[in-house]
């Protein structure tokens, strides 16, 4: 077993990455035009990356699935990203970026890296203005902030709920600039379906090109991944459909290590599923708990009445009502940590509290928030005796002017108005905090082989806090990658192009044309869909958000059986050479088939809760996460042997020297 | 509820397309439409055939993948929506819907409702931005105050989504909306200004050569586009146009 060196440099945490920047190699000016580099992915950060390096001057392919790199998943984050600008004078510190950022994780990321995250954060802000991106404005004209959950400050840049567009937009456009100046190569519409090696380096990618389903081989001096998270391998999450774990498990089966597969984010305001076809959920910014209150009814009779369409919810009188987070939680109430209202609410609907048509929904109610903000309102323009109307009135004005685009945002999905009837919502997978393991430099266990953004996994620990995702994708492009990547390219000036028709090449290719061949010919009876759903099953079921060893067992040989199933009896129609959605599903859920596996496995072995990782036998008395620092204060990465159930595990011990470990508590 | 849906296919670019028919039954006013499709894929699957091929990622109205052209509009019958945003609610049981691609000379069709709309890429290339490297030496972001006013205005110019419905809703097929949101966004705002003459020449020479048509203030693109961008970028586009060319 090698050991895993994180190459964290040494000294004071507040100098390490200034030191390191002035002590890695770096590769001269006429020397990065001899360099090619690939990045897979365009959003926050494989755009920030491609733009920058091009920039740099290296040559720079890009690839994305998608038909512009305008498209990638990071366009549909709403709520912001942090920095530590300290604007509001509220106390605000690289320290305290750091701090927050490090408990929220539950005190399983690693130290220097999330330091440096948050010490290039303001420089991001800075960055992201010179683009022309338009955060939200006071009115005298400077930038703006929110606050969000987890932390004391307010720190959240925000552009009103399209933060991730407005980001990637400006990313696209300093990419756009560099594809105009030939210096990025962008590869639309082209799926990466192998990593190539040559002498144990990243030397390029067998990428399909989607629209003629041609392969093509793509030959660089490293090779960068930014490609998302993994969500999917849930089916139903808020990810993008395409969001896929295809390119790093192609990099993990090459030898890139896989580091805490389990750690998963469920955000617990979500629209609920409304049937079996639903492909996809939609998120409810968090915010909206500050004013929302979280009931079922008490009694069964009222759930079947509700179901059935007899009662509405607002025929339920207050001691009708269980407001379940309030009487567990009479500290917290409706604000506590995202993990434990997302287990609270499938603890009620698991237990048959559910209140739409498929069991798997809870109220979030604003009654009482606009009769409140009504009154005050009313109070403010001194009116006399108002009536309840003329007071609901008013505070469906002051609600509308919190969260109005959320709640139009909800009727158009649910022809239900919110203002007049509580809105349904449903925990759902939101980000994979696991994912590539990455050292100081944010290469992989492969020579060559860089992970960042969603894809690695350094940064958040066991739990993301909000408006850092975007945060960390960005740093990693813009101002992280760029100098790390020369420690690695500095030996290759010399190197000269990488050819892309070594037997290596031939051989990975071949290779992937066999399994896609061995797809389609397959003519089985199901489709693709319907593996990925009973996959998805599973893993909410067993690996979702409450975990215990018996089922975790289960889960594993379940997946096995799918996996088995899926190779007998999918069916692919059309063809390898031709635009071929089905083929595309086919491939991502092969992988996600693999996946699961090593996911349940990475929980079973972890028998503590930590963040979003929460085992049954790990808990309190009362309930809640039970961590434990002495057996599993550490990064468990992954390697591939062959097969999942063969997977190594590698221990990044994790050490602590500028925060204590403290048991997280919100009673 | 029950439907006739007659729908475009065309097997690849080169192929000649045509509208075939197909029956989907019991599809609930809850779902989307993009569901009600991914119902008769599933159903073509089961039937050995081959499934409709669409753009879509995201499913909330923000990635701008998806793009069909039903019953004569953009995004079909509801207001402010694209096509993922649109729910079957909006349609009757016994309804016929008519779901094409995007038909525009620029946009060529990829198979069945995919098109190509790289054009739009290639505009923004050729000026679409501000040209500052990305090296984290900027000045602070409070170093220029910009009036609200100026930020909301261009903000809601960034909020385009580049799907191409104004395109699509244009007789002449004109890509003046999407190109005038981009223009106008960089022209509100300060860090716009150092290149603001030549990029409008760009884009809008760039858009020329694309070959989308003149506009000729119809105003159905305002009317279709799904994140309401106002005909007031395209005026504004126009002035700037006019500024640099004196
Ligand atoms: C609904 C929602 C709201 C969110 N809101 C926030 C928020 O307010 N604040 C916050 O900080 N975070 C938020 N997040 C999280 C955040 O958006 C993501 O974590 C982040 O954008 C991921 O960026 P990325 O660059 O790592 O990957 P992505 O944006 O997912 O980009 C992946 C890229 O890789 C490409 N790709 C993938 N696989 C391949 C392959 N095999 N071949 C070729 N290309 C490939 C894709 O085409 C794409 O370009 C939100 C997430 C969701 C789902
Ligand atoms: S202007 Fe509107 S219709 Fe045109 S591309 Fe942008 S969002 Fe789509
Ligand atoms: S699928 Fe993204 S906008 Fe419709």
């Amino acid at each position: 077993m090698s050991t895993l060196d994180s190459k964290t440099p040494a000294g004071p945490i507040k100098d390490k990455w200034t030191n390191h920047k002035s002590n890695i190699n770096v590769v001269n000016p006429a020397n990065k035009r001899l360099i090619d580099v690939i990045v897979v992915g365009s959003g926050l950060a494989g755009g920030a990356a491609a733009a920058s390096l091009a920039e740099l001057g290296y040559n720079v392919k890009c690839f994305c699935f998608q038909d512009t790199p305008r498209r990638a998943h990071s366009i549909a984050a709403q709520g912001g990203i942090n920095a530590a600008k300290n604007y509001q004078n509220d106390g605000d510190s690289i320290y305290r970026l750091f701090y927050d950022t490090v408990k929220g994780g539950d005190y399983r990321s690693r130290e220097s890296n999330v330091y440096r995250l948050a010490e290039v954060s303001a420089n991001i802000i800075d960055q992201c203005v010179a683009q022309g991106v338009p955060f939200a404005r006071e009115y005298g004209g400077l930038l703006d902030n929110r606050s969000f959950g987890g932390v004391l400050v307010s720190r959240t840049f925000y552009a009103k709920g399209q933060t991730g567009q407005q980001l990637l937009l400006g990313a696209y456009s300093a990419m756009s600039r560099q594809i105009n100046k030939g210096k990025i190569k962008m590869y639309n519409r082209h799926e990466m379906l192998e990593l190539v090696l040559v002498d144990g380096k990243a030397r390029g990618i067998i990428a399909r090109n989607l629209v003629t389903g041609e392969l093509e081989r793509h030959s660089a001096h490293a090779v960068v991944l930014g490609s998302g998270g993994y969500g999917n391998v849930f089916y139903l999450s808020t990810n993008a459909m395409g969001s896929n774990v295809t390119a790093a498990w192609r990099a993990h089966r090459k030898g890139a290590y896989f580091a805490n597969p389990c750690y998963t984010q469920i955000h617990p305001t979500c629209i609920p599923r409304s049937g079996d076809y639903q492909a996809k959920l939609t998120l409810m910014s968090e915010s909206l708990r500050n004013d929302g209150r979280i009931w079922v009814p008490k009694s069964k009779e009222n759930v079947e009445a509700i179901r059935s369409g007899k009662k509405k919810p607002i025929d339920l009188s207050a001691d009708e009502r269980d407001y379940y987070l309030e009487r567990r939680y009479p500290a917290f109430g409706n604000l506590v940590p995202r993990d434990v209202a997302s287990r609270a609410a499938k603890e009620r609907c698991d237990a048959g509290y559910g209140v739409n048509e498929t069991g798997e929904a809870v109220y979030l109610d604003f009654s009482s928030a606009i009769m409140r903000y009504g009154q005050e309102k009313a109070n403010i323009l001194h009116l006399e005796n108002p009536s309840k109307e003329k007071i609901r009135e008013l505070g469906e004005g002051v609600i509308e002017s919190k969260y109005g685009n959320l709640f139009q945002m909800y009727e158009k999905i649910t022809d239900d108005n919110p203002y007049k009837t509580p809105m349904m919502i449903y925990p759902a997978v939101h980000y994979t905090m696991g994912g590539l393991w990455v050292d100081y430099n944010l290469m992989t266990t492969v020579p060559g082989c860089f992970a960042a953004g969603e894809a690695n996994f350094s940064d958040h620990g066991a739990n993301r806090l909000g408006a850092s995702a975007l945060m960390q994708g960005l740093a990693d492009g813009y101002f992280v990658l760029p100098y790390t990547i020369g420690d690695f390219l500095a030996d290759d000036i010399r190197t000269g192009p990488i050819a892309n028709d070594s037997p290596e090449f031939l051989e990975a290719e071949k290779e992937t044309k066999n399994r896609l061949d061995a797809l389609i010919n397959n003519k089985g009876t199901k489709s693709v869909d319907h593996f990925h759903k009973r996959l998805g099953k599973v893993m909410w079921n067993q690996v979702g958000m409450a975990r215990n060893g018996p089922g975790l067992k289960e889960a594993i040989s379940e997946i096995q059986k799918i996996r088995e199933e899926f190779y007998k009896d999918v069916f692919v129609p059309g063809t390898t050479n031709e635009f071929n959605p089905e083929l595309e599903k086919a491939t991502r859920v092969a992988d996600f088939l693999e996946l699961g596996e090593l996911f349940a496995q990475d929980a079973l072995e972890r028998e503590e809760s930590c963040g979003g990782h929460f085992r049954e036998e790990s808990q309190t008395e009362e309930g809640e996460a039970l961590r434990n620092d002495k057996d599993y204060a550490y990064a468990a990465a992954w390697e591939w042997t062959g097969t999942p159930r063969g997977s190594k595990m590698h221990k990044e011990e994790l050490t602590f020297n500028d925060i204590e470990l403290k048991q997280r508590s919100y009673k | 509820m029950n439907l006739t849906l007659k729908i475009w296919r065309q097997k690849e670019a080169k192929a000649s397309g045509s509208m075939e028919t197909y029956k989907v039954s019991e599809i609930s006013e809850h779902m989307s439409f993009l569901e009600m499709m991914d119902v008769l894929n599933e159903q073509l699957i089961n039937e050995g055939k081959e499934p409709i091929a669409f753009d879509h990622d995201c499913r909330e109205g923000i990635c701008g993948s998806c793009s069909m052209y039903i019953n004569g509009e953009p995004h079909g019958p509801d207001r402010g929506v694209t096509t993922c945003q649109l729910h079957m609610r909006k349609f009757k049981d016994g309804d016929t819907i008519h779901i094409e691609p995007w038909r525009a000379a620029s946009f060529p069709v990829i198979k069945d409702l995919v098109v190509d709309r790289s054009a739009f890429d290639r505009i923004i290339q050729s000026g679409g931005y501000v040209s500052v490297n990305t090296s984290g030496n900027s000045q602070d972001a409070n170093a220029i105050p910009i009036p609200k006013e100026d930020a909301d205005n261009a903000f809601d110019a960034a909020t385009c989504i580049g799907c191409g419905a104004c395109v699509a809703a244009c007789k002449n097929s004109s890509a003046m909306l999407f190109v005038s949101a981009k223009v106008s966004q960089l022209a509100l705002l300060p860090q716009g200004q150092v290149e603001r003459k030549e990029r409008v020449l760009s884009m809008v020479d760039q858009m020329d050569t694309e070959g989308f048509g003149n506009c000729s203030n119809t105003g159905a693109c305002e009317i279709e586009c799904p994140k309401g961008i106002s005909l007031d970028n395209i005026a504004r586009m126009n002035r700037e146009l006019l500024s640099a060319k004196i």
